[in-house]
């Protein structure tokens, strides 16, 4: 892949480009060119998810990586335990020795049978003995013996016309994964496809306990504007959110290894034209949202105590709920300061021309050429804030939005969990009613209706015992999921530190020059 | 800044005057005024309130016996500031502008001090008395009011004046006029657009400052990950602190060098409108005099008076024509090379804090990626 990057994030790019970048990701084809693909994952790099740094302390990861390729094709991704165990057993292993690696390597673990044990989760489940491999960031490549795989969604454009209009985006992925079919390869989609395709993984994984991403949220009135036709920056700007959301959105569920592994994520992005996805109206991601709060309100109001760890799944709730206030103030004071830059454009733009009115009636000459320079000085610096203000959004509160949706489906997550507790629960007071019926059977002397009865407690009991070893799964996995969600959010923010930090230095820079190239003028005025 | 010369001579130098304290007692606000006195080292220290300073402006106008009064362009004294708190800002604002904002009054500070020095290094208005009695005299002017000045006179005629459209005296000032009337109502809608640009910055670092508290918020210690998640926010929390001090050093910036120019520079075209009026005023009045005199000397008829009174007429209008021009040089020069003066100020202040917070940013960065690699 593209070697040439070194380990630092790309610079910011230039203001001339910005423009162009941040609306476009220009591709020079469509072709499948290993070269051509390079220049839009540059750009996708700037926004990645997975990590680029340290490996964590008390290392629960093995030194070696050691990676599954297999070629499986999961035909229900559902509650057949056994067989799911069974794969992860039997798969084959190949390992893949690389060399130490210090940083960025994700690895994620499967669920295994023997280690899934929910009293005793951060030791136990997390045995490094199967450790799948699934995405990584260029510029942590070492030797070439890491698998990776880059996602970039570019190229809006509007298909049609009227009311009937849509956009359509281009998905670009670039691997190294076995399991595609090649090595770059870029389809179209449009914004339905990807609300499909959240319905879809979500019906099969959202019952294991795994936190689904969930998608860009809906908007008549952006869209409206873009279908009429509206050339004006505000429906560019929405394209360019909606871009960078869906890519924020492809690149978070590929970085999860089961929904990587799943065959409609892998559809999604080779095949070329995908069915239509109907009846996606009432199932965004806020609504699914609301349906699943919905239901768990319900679910709270009844006092139920499973075992001892249900301690730290009810203060982990608490802690999610909490955090997601917390980052939506976080988001609207974002949100504030992004607006009082755009009214800083606009002032600092109207002072400019203010001047250059001014300059313009000045007689004496060096005087009113200093002042236009001033005019000019006051209109870099609008592009200035105007740039600030992208970053200001598009890396912070973009960061923002995207964990208050995400905090809201790690909550369908334990909500997923209640569920299968509750269905438990339920199987137990049946097989408890079954039991007392053929007691009374017994007592009452009704031979005929009892081999009925023992069937019915066979069936129940068999019920009871596999959705007990649901309950043990889905609580293994909602842990694991909440602790690998955890570290992924801090090394996301910490990424986007970094990221905003560059930015403000560069639009520092900047400013210093244009100040120092105004100084001389100030200096010359007699 | 010019030391004034010979006869009546400002005691002190002109370019040390200072401002060097103000207090607030109530509504009232007192200067604390410091100059060095021209032949010794000693300095001197008075304190004034407002109504001292329009006493020494209505002294200024109304000096009597002073040739060609009517030509000078009279530096221009702020408004009175009202610090009562029933005064919003918006109130301070209409009325004040620039000179609302700041710490402290420090720009309202910063403009009366201006007055005092513009006032010094007039060569003409330099003599007068009142001027160094104002800059030395232990006790205040006192409540010596209701001397009518020239101005005062002349205040409602200046209005009447305005609206109707005389032929001016000269084209030289028919020239000066159209070109006042562009210059100063642009420099007043650059002032004030700058006044909104410096209002969206110190709206800004607010909003920072707000974001920056709400990221402490977000501490939490139950584990690991809680642990790195709270460090990523104080981290980002001490960045956008310093965005917040950037944001308030940059509109300080801008009020106190820029803002105040663009200020000053806006006051200043208003007093040249009003010298402008006052000339015209003055020159009507000398023809009314000729044209009264005229008449009731006709019946007279001796010549030589007549002659000799329209002499003593022109001398006295050329008087005030000659001082004129000279002022209108001496404006034009002076206002180019405080407006130079204030650019450059604003520029290296601007530069300097760029720098600053370029350094700063670039070591919050440095941190960043060193905590993360570890």
């Amino acid at each position: 892949m593209s070697g040439g990057c070194g380990r630092n994030p790309p610079p910011f790019p230039d203001n001339e480009d910005q423009e162009a970048e941040l609306d476009t990701r220009v591709l020079d084809s469509d072709e499948d060119d290993d070269d051509e693909g390079e220049d839009i994952f540059t750009g996708a790099r700037s926004k990645p998810i997975t990590p680029t740094s340290a490996p964590d302390e008390g290392d629960i990861f093995s030194e070696e990586g050691s990676y599954i390729r297999s070629d499986v094709h999961h035909a229900t991704n559902g509650l057949h335990s056994d067989e799911e165990l069974d794969l992860f057993t039997e798969a084959t292993v190949e390992l893949t020795l690389t060399n130490t690696t210090s940083q960025g390597r994700r690895e994620i673990i499967g669920p295994t049978a023997s280690a899934c044990n929910t009293t005793h989760v951060p030791n136990s489940i997390l045995k490094p003995s199967i450790v799948t491999k699934t995405m990584e960031e260029l510029e942590e490549e070492e030797s070439g013996d890491q698998f990776e795989l880059n996602i970039a969604v570019t190229n809006p454009e509007k298909i049609g016309d009227g009311m009937n209009a849509y956009m359509s985006y281009k998905v670009s992925t670039q691997t190294t994964l076995p399991m595609f079919l090649n090595k770059t390869f870029s389809v179209r989609r449009r914004f339905s496809d990807f609300l499909g395709l959240y319905e879809k993984i979500s019906a099969k994984h959202s019952l294991l306990g795994c936190i689904i991403p969930p998608p860009p949220q809906k908007s008549v009135v952006g869209m409206t504007k873009v279908k009429v036709g509206k050339e004006d920056s505000s429906s560019a700007e929405f394209v360019e959110k909606r871009r960078a959301a869906l890519e924020r959105y492809l690149q978070r569920v590929v970085a999860h290894p089961s929904l990587l592994q799943d065959p409609d994520v892998r559809e999604f992005l080779e095949r070329d034209e995908l069915p239509r996805a109907v009846n996606t109206q009432a199932l965004s991601g806020p609504g699914l949202l609301k349906m699943i709060n919905r239901a768990s309100d319900a679910v709270n109001k009844m006092t139920i105590k499973m075992n001892e760890s249900d301690n730290w799944f009810e203060s982990k709730l608490q802690e999610v709920e909490n955090e997601e206030q917390l980052l939506r103030r976080l988001h609207a004071a974002v949100d504030s300061l992004v607006n009082h830059r755009k009214e800083l454009c606009i002032n600092t733009a109207v002072f400019s021309k203010s001047v250059a009115m001014l300059g313009s009636v000045e007689e004496n000459s060096a005087l009113s050429r200093a002042l236009s320079q001033l005019a000019e000085v006051e209109d870099k610096m609008e592009q200035l804030h105007q740039q600030q203000a992208f970053s200001d959004f598009f890396i912070l509160a973009e960061l923002l939005a995207d964990y208050v949706r995400l905090l809201g489906a790690v909550r369908c997550c334990f909500e997923q969990r209640m569920k299968v507790w509750q269905r438990l629960q339920e199987a137990q007071s049946t097989l408890q009613k079954k039991r007392e019926a053929e007691a009374k059977l017994l007592w009452a002397n009704k031979p005929e209706k009892l081999q009925q009865a023992k069937d019915d407690i066979n069936e129940w009991e068999s019920k009871v015992s596999q959705y007990e070893r649901d309950f043990e799964r889905v609580t293994c996995t909602v842990r694991k999921e909440v602790l690998r969600f955890e570290k992924e959010k801090a090394r996301d923010f910490k990424q986007h530190i970094v990221k905003y930090l560059e930015s403000l230095l560069h639009t520092q820079h900047r400013l210093v020059k244009c100040w120092e190239a105004f100084l001389p003028e100030a200096k010359a005025i007699a | 800044m010019e030391v004034s010369s010979a006869e009546a001579a400002l005691s002190v130098s002109a370019s040390s005057i200072r401002i060097t304290d103000v207090t607030q007692d109530g509504d009232v606000l007192t200067f604390a005024i410091a100059s060095q006195k021209l032949n010794s080292s000693a300095g001197v220290c008075v304190f004034r309130i407002y109504e001292d300073f329009d006493w020494l402006q209505q002294s200024l106008f109304s000096q009597e016996n002073l040739p060609g009064l009517q030509g000078i362009i009279f530096p221009p004294l702020p408004s009175k500031a009202l610090p009562s708190q029933s005064n919003t800002q918006t109130k301070a604002l209409k009325q004040l502008g620039f000179l609302a904002l700041g710490q402290d009054w420090q720009s309202y500070c910063k403009a009366l001090e201006f007055y005092l020095q513009q006032v010094a290094a007039h060569p003409t208005l330099c003599k007068c008395k009142a001027l160094d009695s104002f800059l030395i005299n232990s006790e205040s002017p006192g409540k010596q009011r209701g001397r009518k000045g020239i101005f005062n006179r002349l205040s409602q005629a200046v209005e009447e004046m305005r609206k109707e459209s005389h032929k001016d005296v000269d084209n030289f000032f028919q020239n000066e006029r159209n070109k006042n009337t562009n210059l100063a109502a642009l420099s007043k809608v650059a002032t004030e657009k700058l006044l909104d640009v410096v209002m969206t910055e110190q709206k800004l670092a607010l909003a920072c400052g707000h974001f920056a508290t709400s990221l402490h918020l977000c501490v939490n210690q139950d584990d690991a990950a809680a642990v790195a998640f709270s460090k990523v926010c104080l981290k980002l929390s001490d960045v956008i602190e310093a965005v917040n001090r950037n944001f308030e050093k940059v509109a300080s910036n801008d009020l106190s060098t820029l803002g105040l120019g663009l200020d000053l520079e806006s006051r200043y075209q208003e007093a040249e409108k009003v010298w402008e009026c006052v000339l015209m005023i003055a020159c009507k009045l000398i023809e009314l005099e000729t044209v009264k005199k005229g008449t009731e000397k006709a019946k007279a008829s001796k010549r030589e008076v007549m002659e000799a009174f329209q002499k003593a007429v022109e001398k006295e209008f050329n008087l005030i024509s000659s001082v004129a021009k000279q002022e209108i040089e001496r404006f034009h020069s002076s206002r180019v090379n405080v407006l130079k003066n204030f650019l450059i100020g604003w520029c290296e202040l601007q530069l300097n804090t760029a720098k600053e917070f370029a350094e700063l940013y670039s070591q919050h960065l440095e941190a960043c990626r060193n905590m993360y690699s570890e």
